[in-house]
C-alpha cells in the first residue's frame, strides 16, 4: 500500500524542500547583513516585473529546461548523469561549428541544422561514458566527472589553438554570420501586437524547449522505448527478462540525454552570444541536475523548475547589480535544492509519511 | 632538461601531490566504510576559506587549520546525515555539497572582506612556512645528494611531512587495528558488522568525521601553505583529480600515494612548461590538465585492471525484514 | 548446582509478544518457553510471522509489547549486542559474512579483544581448534570466506556465535541452501550442540526437518502461535493441518499424463558465467507435449541457469530444439523476446527481481516482455487502453484481488502477484511454459489454484518445464523428475516409483541409488 497520496508526493514534498531551501538562503541573506524581505522583493521586480526581466528569466528557464530533461531522462533508466556541464560545451562546439561552417542564409534553416549540431555533438560526449557504463561497468558519474573536465580542456585547446580569428587575443570563435540570427521573443511578439523587450535574449528556443518537453513525456510515458527505459530503470534483471537490452538501453538513454543537454547550446551559443566563447555554459549543467529533482523527473515538473531557477537566476543577477549579494547567492539556492530533494528526500519524507498514516487510522 | 630542472619539477610534483594525497585519503575513509563521497572538493573548498580568513584575521595560521578542519567536519555532517542517518543518495549528496562550498565562500568572503569573494593575502605567520630539515645545509654543498635532501626533501611545510606520514599510518589503521577491520568490514557488508553488535551508523560517522579532517587539512594546505589566501574556487577540480587517484588507487593507501604524485606530477609539468615538447611531438599544456581525468576513465574501463570498488559502497544500510 | 527451582528454568520464554508494521501485524500475543539443552522447532508458512520473531528474539526489532526472559531473568533486547550479551546466537538465512575477509577476521569481527588485531586472532585461532574439535566444526581459519561453499560458511556463522559464547542458537531456515547431506552435517553438529548443553531454535518450513530433530515444535500461522507440542507425539499430517488452518491435500488431483510429439530437445548445454564458473555442464532434456519435467534440486545447482537459457536471459553453448527448430543461443535471436515469439512463456524464479516491475502499474505489467506485441501497438504510440482492458479480462479470469488494474504491482500480496505473472504467461498459450519456484511466498489458497493451471495446461497438451526447491511440489506436479546437481542432471525418475530419499541422494550427487532401500514405500506426502 502507498504511504501517503500521490499529489503529496508530487507536489507537497517539493514544494516542502524548496520552502527548507528557501528559509536556510534567507538565513544565509540576513547572516551577510542583508534584508532577506528586500531581496526577494528585488527579485520579483528584477525578474518578473518587466518584459526584460521576463526575457532573462525565460532565456535562462530555455537553458535549464534542456539540462533539466537531460538529467531526468537518464535518471528513468538509473543512469546519473552528471555531465550535462560537458555535453552542453560540445553541444556549443556543434552550433558553432554548423553556424560558422555550413552555409545557411535563414534562420529557418539554421535552426534545424544547428540543433542537429547540437544534439550530435552532445550525444556523442555523452557516447564513450555510457558504452563504458553498458560495456564494461564503469561508474557513470564518475565518468561523466571526468568528461566534464576533458571537455574544458578541449574546448579552452580547440577556442586557443584553432577557432580563434587571427589576430584576436579572446579565445572565441568569430562572430556567427548575419543569417544563423535567431528571432527573439520580440522578433516573435511584435506581429501580434505584443510589446517584448528587444534587449532580452529569450528567443525561439524557448519554443524549442517546451516542444521539447512534450516529446520526452510522449517518449518516456507512451512509446515503447520509454517504457523499456523505465522498467531497465526499475530493475536491470527483469528488463533482461523481458527481452530489453540493457546495453542498447543504457546507450540510447544516455545519447537522448547527451543530445537534449547539447541542445542547450541553440540557446546560448546561437540564440544569445552568436559566438562560442569559454565556459559557455556558466553551470547550467549542473542546474539541470537540481531542476531534475525538484521537477521530479516529470517533464512537465522539470518545466516548473526551470521556471523557478530561471527566476532565480536572474533575480539573483538583479540582487547583484543592485545589493552586495554576489550572484553566488543563487549556487547555494541551487545546492540547497539538491540537498533537500535529492539527498536529504526522507527527512522530508518520513515525517510527512507519519502524518498521512495517522490521519488515514483516525478517518 | 638538467638535473636542477628535474629537481624543481619534482619539488613542486611534492608539493602539489600533498593536497590530492590528503583528499584522497579522505576519500579512502569514507569509501572503504561504504559512503561514497564525490564531495571531497567541496569539503576541500570551504575549509581552504574558512582557514584563510581565520588565519588572516588571528595570524595564526594554526588556528585558521583548525578552522579549516572545522569548515570541513561541517560539511561532512551534513554528507553523514544524508547518506547515513537519512540513507539518501550519496553522489547527489555530495554534488550539493560541492555546490554549497562553491556559494558560500565567495558569499561570505565578499561579506567579510569585501575583495570580490577573495581573502586578502597572508603574510608571515598566517601561512605554513618551510620547514629545514636537519643537516639540509651542511648537505647542501655536496653534489647530487645535497639538492635531492636540500631541496626534494628538506624546505616543505610541515602539512607536506604530516601528509606523506599518513599513508603508513592508514595502511596501519587500515590492516593492524579493530577499527579498521570493522571499518572495511562495513564497506563491504554492513548487515555483518550490524549483527556482530557494532553500530553501523556510528562506524560510518566516524569515517566521514576523518574525511572531514582530512579533507580540512588538505583545503587548509591550499590556501595557507601552498598558496597565500583563498581566491573563488581555488580547489580547480582538485577533489575530482583526488577521487580519480583513488579508483586509480584501488581504495589501498600506498597505491593512494603513488596515483597521487603521478597526477601531481602532471600539475608540475603543467605548471611549468604551455607546450611540452618531447622530441618533436607537441603536448599543449591542456592535454596535461586533463590526462588525470582520461588516465582516469581508461582505468575505469578495465583495459588496465580492474578497480572493484568496495561491495556496500554508495548503498544507504537498511536492516532486512 | 543450581537451585531446583533455577533448573526448571527456561532458557527462552517469551510473553505476549506483539508486533506490527504499519497496517500489518507481524507477531500476535505470542508466548513461548524453550527448556536448555533443548532443539525446538518453530514451523510455519512464508509470511506467518516466524523470521520477525526471530528479529525481535535478536534485537533487530522492537517488540510493540511483551516481555522476554533468559534463564529466568526478565531481558531488554534492545539491539544486537544486547542479545549477543545475554547468550543468543543467530544463524541468519542469509548469512552475514563478509566476503572477502577471512574465516578468522569474520569470527573476530565485533568480539576483538582490543584495539588491536593480532593478539586477537591469535586467540581466535585457537579457539576454533578447539571448537572444531568438540562440534565437528573443521573450516580452515584462514580461508577467504567467498571461497568456501555454502555449508563451510554456515560453520563460519556457527562458530562466530560459539566464539561469542552463545548458549542459545537460533538458526533461521538453515538447510535451504544445503545439499541432503550437508544437512545431515550440519544436524550432527546440533546434535553435539545440544549433548553440550546448549539451546537450539531451528526455524524452518520443512516438516520432516522438524521430525527428525526437534524435541519440541511450536506452529506459526499468521502471526499467531497456534500450538506448541512434544515432536514425538504429533505427526507431520497434524502439523500441516496446524500450518495451515485446515486439512491440506498434498496431492495435486490429476489424470495421468499423456505426452505427445517433442516440444523442447536440449542437447550438451553449457554455461560459464562471467567469473569464469561452469554453471552448466552438458544438460540433455527434452519434454514432451502435455508433459511436466519437473527439475529438482537443491538451489545454486544449476536450475537457474537452465531456466534463463530457455528464457533467452543467458547466453549458452550446445543446442536447443524447438518443435524441431533449433534456436539461436548467443547474439540477437537469443534474447528473452525472441524466445517469446517462438512460443517459449516463462514464469521466473523471482518475481520481485525479475518477473514483475514492482513500482509499474499493474495493467504496464501484464504486458512486460510483450510490450512489442502487434496488439499492443498504436501507430508510434503503445494502446495503453488495449493494456488495461486486458489486463481487467486477465485479473478477472485469474481471480485476482483487488481487480484494480492501477494499482502498482507492488500493492499486491505474493499470491495476487504471482497469479498476474501466471495470468501473463500462461494466457499467451505457449507451446513450452518455463516455471520457476511457482509457489514460493504464495499462500495457500493461491498455491492450489496456481498447480490447478499448470496441470491444465498441461491437459491442453503444452510441455512444461517447472524448477522447485520444494520436492512436495515436484512430487505433486511432474510427470517425470529430472535431479540436478552441480550444473549437470543426475538421471531422471519417475515419480510414481522413486522417493524422497532417492532424489535426496541424487541431488547431493550421488547417482547410485538403486538399493533395496528406495524400493520402500515412498514416504513423501
Amino acid at each position: 500500500m502507498d504511504k501517503m497520496p500521490r499529489w503529496a508526493d508530487v507536489f507537497l514534498i517539493p514544494l516542502i524542500s524548496l520552502l527548507l531551501a528557501a528559509g536556510l538562503s534567507a538565513l544565509v541573506i540576513l547572516a551577510i547583513g542583508e534584508n532577506p524581505w528586500a531581496a526577494v522583493k528585488m527579485m520579483v521586480s528584477g525578474a518578473l516585473g518587466s518584459t526584460y526581466g521576463w526575457g532573462y528569466t525565460l532565456y535562462y528557464t530555455t537553458n535549464f529546461i534542456f539540462t533539466g530533461l537531460a538529467v531526468a531522462v537518464a535518471y528513468h533508466a538509473r543512469l546519473f548523469n552528471i555531465g550535462g556541464e560537458g555535453q552542453a560545451m560540445l553541444g556549443g562546439l556543434g552550433v558553432a561549428l554548423a553556424c560558422l561552417y555550413l552555409p545557411l542564409p535563414h534562420w529557418l534553416l539554421a535552426l534545424p541544422v544547428a540543433a542537429i549540431g547540437a544534439a550530435l555533438f552532445g550525444a556523442a560526449w555523452a557516447l564513450i561514458p555510457a558504452y563504458l557504463q553498458a560495456k564494461r561497468g564503469s561508474h557513470i558519474v564518475i565518468t561523466t566527472i571526468m568528461f566534464n573536465f576533458i571537455a574544458a580542456g578541449l574546448l579552452n585547446y580547440l577556442l586557443v589553438n584553432l577557432l580563434r580569428p587571427v589576430g584576436s587575443m579572446d579565445p572565441a570563435t568569430d562572430k556567427f554570420p548575419e543569417g544563423t540570427h535567431l528571432p527573439t521573443l520580440h522578433d516573435l511578439l511584435a506581429p501580434i501586437g505584443i510589446e517584448f523587450s528587444k534587449a532580452a535574449p529569450a528567443n525561439v528556443t524557448f519554443v524549442v524547449a517546451l516542444l521539447a518537453c512534450l516529446a520526452v513525456w510522449l517518449l518516456l510515458w507512451r512509446t515503447r522505448l520509454g517504457y523499456e527505459i523505465r522498467a531497465f530503470g526499475h530493475s536491470e534483471p527483469a528488463a533482461v527478462y523481458a527481452g530489453i537490452n540493457p546495453v542498447k538501453i543504457t546507450m540510447i538513454a544516455m545519447l537522448i540525454s547527451g543530445g537534449l543537454a547539447g541542445l542547450m547550446a541553440v540557446n546560448n551559443v546561437m540564440g544569445e552570444a552568436e559566438r562560442l566563447v569559454l565556459n559557455a555554459v556558466e553551470g547550467a549543467g549542473f542546474i539541470g541536475i537540481a531542476v531534475a529533482l525538484m521537477g521530479r523527473n516529470h517533464p512537465f515538473g522539470v518545466l516548473i523548475a526551470a521556471l523557478l531557477f530561471g527566476f532565480l537566476y536572474q533575480g539573483g543577477a538583479e540582487l547583484a547589480l543592485w545589493t552586495s549579494i554576489p550572484r553566488e547567492l543563487i549556487v547555494v539556492i541551487q545546492a540547497l535544492v539538491i540537498l533537500f530533494t535529492g539527498a536529504l528526500d526522507h527527512m522530508v519524507r518520513m515525517p510527512l509519511e507519519r502524518i498521512f498514516l495517522s490521519l488515514r487510522k483516525g478517518a | 632538461m638538467d638535473f636542477l630542472t628535474l629537481i624543481q619539477i619534482l619539488d613542486s610534483t611534492i608539493r602539489l601531490a600533498t593536497p590530492l594525497l590528503l583528499a584522497c585519503l579522505a576519500g579512502l575513509y569514507s569509501e572503504r566504510a561504504g559512503v561514497f563521497d564525490i564531495g571531497l572538493e567541496g569539503k576541500m573548498l570551504a575549509a581552504a576559506f574558512l582557514s584563510a580568513a581565520v588565519a588572516y584575521v588571528t595570524g595564526s595560521v594554526w588556528l585558521g587549520l583548525l578552522a579549516g578542519i572545522g569548515a570541513s567536519m561541517l560539511l561532512a555532517l551534513v554528507h553523514g546525515l544524508a547518506s547515513i542517518t537519512f540513507r539518501g543518495n550519496q553522489l547527489i549528496s555530495g554534488v550539493a555539497i560541492n555546490f554549497l562550498a562553491a556559494g558560500l565562500t565567495v558569499l561570505v568572503a565578499q561579506s567579510w572582506f569585501q575583495q570580490g569573494g577573495r581573502t586578502p593575502s597572508l603574510m608571515g605567520g598566517a601561512r605554513f612556512e618551510p620547514i629545514t630539515l636537519p643537516f639540509a645545509d651542511a648537505l647542501s654543498g655536496v653534489p647530487f645528494l645535497g639538492p635531492i635532501y636540500g631541496d626534494l626533501v628538506s624546505g616543505h611545510s610541515v602539512l607536506v611531512y604530516m601528509a606523506f606520514a599518513l599513508v603508513p599510518i592508514t595502511w596501519w589503521i587500515l590492516f593492524r587495528t579493530r577499527f579498521g577491520l570493522r571499518l572495511r568490514a562495513v564497506g563491504e557488508n554492513p548487515a555483518a558488522v550490524d549483527t556482530a553488535g557494532v553500530s553501523v551508523t556510528r562506524l560510518r560517522y566516524a569515517a566521514v568525521l576523518i574525511c572531514g579532517v582530512l579533507c580540512g587539512v588538505a583545503g587548509a594546505y591550499l590556501a595557507t601553505g601552498l598558496q597565500a589566501g583563498f581566491v573563488k574556487d581555488m580547489t580547480a577540480g582538485r577533489g575530482f583529480i583526488a577521487l580519480a587517484a583513488l579508483i586509480f588507487a584501488k581504495w589501498r593507501p600506498w597505491n593512494a600515494l603513488w596515483a597521487c604524485l603521478l597526477f601531481g606530477l602532471l600539475q608540475a609539468v603543467a605548471l611549468r612548461y604551455q607546450n611540452l615538447d618531447l622530441g618533436g611531438i607537441v603536448i599543449p599544456v591542456q592535454v596535461m590538465d586533463v590526462l588525470p581525468y582520461i588516465l582516469t576513465v581508461i582505468f575505469l574501463a578495465g583495459f588496465v585492471g580492474k578497480a572493484i570498488p568496495p561491495r556496500a559502497g554508495g548503498e544507504p544500510y537498511v536492516k532486512e525484514r | 548446582m543450581a537451585a531446583p527451582d533455577a533448573a526448571k528454568a527456561p532458557a527462552i520464554e517469551l510473553r505476549g509478544i506483539s508486533k506490527s508494521f504499519g497496517p500489518v501485524q507481524a507477531n500476535k500475543d505470542i508466548s513461548i518457553r524453550v527448556m536448555p539443552g533443548t532443539i525446538h522447532g518453530i514451523i510455519g508458512e512464508n509470511g506467518a510471522g516466524k523470521s520477525t520473531l526471530m528479529s525481535i528474539l535478536y534485537g533487530f526489532y522492537k517488540a510493540d509489547s511483551g516481555e522476554v526472559f533468559i534463564n529466568g531473568t526478565k531481558t531488554n533486547i534492545t539491539d544486537s549486542q544486547a542479545a549477543i550479551a545475554a547468550g543468543i546466537g543467530m544463524v541468519f538465512q542469509h548469512f552475514k559474512l563478509v566476503p572477502n575477509f577471512t574465516v578468522l577476521e569474520n569470527v573476530i569481527l565485533g568480539a576483538e579483544d582490543g584495539a588491536l588485531l593480532r593478539p586477537s586472532l591469535a586467540k581466535a585461532r585457537k579457539e576454533l581448534t578447539a571448537l572444531a574439535k568438540e562440534y565437528e566444526l573443521n573450516v580452515d581459519p584462514d580461508s577467504v570466506v567467498e571461497d568456501l561453499s555454502v555449508g563451510h560458511q554456515q560453520r563460519v556463522e556457527i562458530l562466530k556465535a560459539l566464539y561469542r559464547r552463545a548458549e542459545i542458537l537460533i538458526l533461521d531456515e538453515p538447510t535451504g541452501v544445503l545439499t541432503p547431506a550437508e544437512a545431515d552435517h550440519l544436524f550432527r553438529i546440533l546434535e553435539n550442540l545440544r549433548r553440550e548443553g546448549k539451546t537450539i531454535i531451528l526455524i524452518t518450513h520443512k516438516l520432516r526437518e522438524i521430525m527428525e530433530i526437534t524435541d519440541t515444535v511450536s506452529v506459526m500461522r499468521r502471526g499467531e502461535m497456534t500450538a506448541t507440542v512434544k515432536t514425538a507425539e504429533t505427526s507431520p499430517e497434524h502439523l500441516a493441518e496446524l500450518m495451515v488452518g485446515r486439512k491440506v491435500l498434498l496431492r495435486v488431483d490429476k489424470v495421468p499424463a499423456a505426452p505427445g510429439a517433442q516440444i523442447l530437445e536440449v542437447e550438451n548445454l553449457q554455461v560459464v558465467d562471467s567469473s569464469g564458473v561452469q554453471r552448466l555442464k552438458g544438460i540433455d532434456l527434452d519434454i514432451r507435449a502435455g508433459e511436466i519435467l519437473g527439475i529438482a534440486g537443491v538451489a545454486g545447482n544449476g536450475q537457474s541457469e537452465l531456466l534463463e537459457v530457455l528464457g533467452g536471459m543467458r547466453e549458452a553453448k550446445g543446442s536447443i530444439r524447438l518443435n524441431g527448430q533449433p534456436l539461436p543461443l548467443s547474439g540477437a535471436g537469443a534474447d528473452a523476446s525472441a524466445r517469446r515469439q517462438l512460443g517459449i512463456a516463462h514464469v521466473p524464479e523471482d518475481r520481485h527481481r525479475e518477473g514483475l516491475i514492482l513500482d509499474f502499474h499493474a495493467w504496464e505489467n501484464v504486458a512486460f516482455g510483450y510490450h512489442r506485441d502487434e496488439k499492443y501497438q498504436r501507430g508510434l504510440f503503445m494502446d495503453n487502453d488495449a493494456l488495461r482492458q486486458d489486463t481487467q479480462a486477465k485479473m478477472a479470469k485469474f481471480d485476482v484481488r483487488p481487480p484494480d488494474c492501477w494499482l502498482s504491482a507492488k500493492s499486491f500480496s505474493g499470491g495476487n502477484q504471482q497469479k498476474i505473472v501466471v495470468a501473463r504467461e500462461i494466457e499467451r498459450n505457449p507451446d513450452l511454459l518455463l516455471i520457476g519456484q511457482p509457489t514460493r511466498g504464495v499462500d495457500i489458497g493461491a498455491i492450489e489454484f496456481i498447480h490447478e493451471q499448470i496441470i491444465a495446461l498441461r491437459d491442453q497438451g503444452k510441455a512444461i518445464l517447472l524448477v522447485s526447491v520444494e520436492l512436495d511440489e515436484i512430487f505433486a506436479l511432474s510427470d517425470r523428475i529430472a535431479v540436478m546437481f552441480d550444473g549437470q542432471i543426475m538421471g531422471f525418475r519417475d515419480p510414481a516409483t522413486t522417493d524422497e530419499k532417492e532424489l535426496g541422494l541424487m541431488m547431493a550427487g550421488i547417482t547410485d541409488t538403486r538399493d533395496p532401500v528406495s524400493q520402500e514405500a515412498s514416504q513423501h506426502g
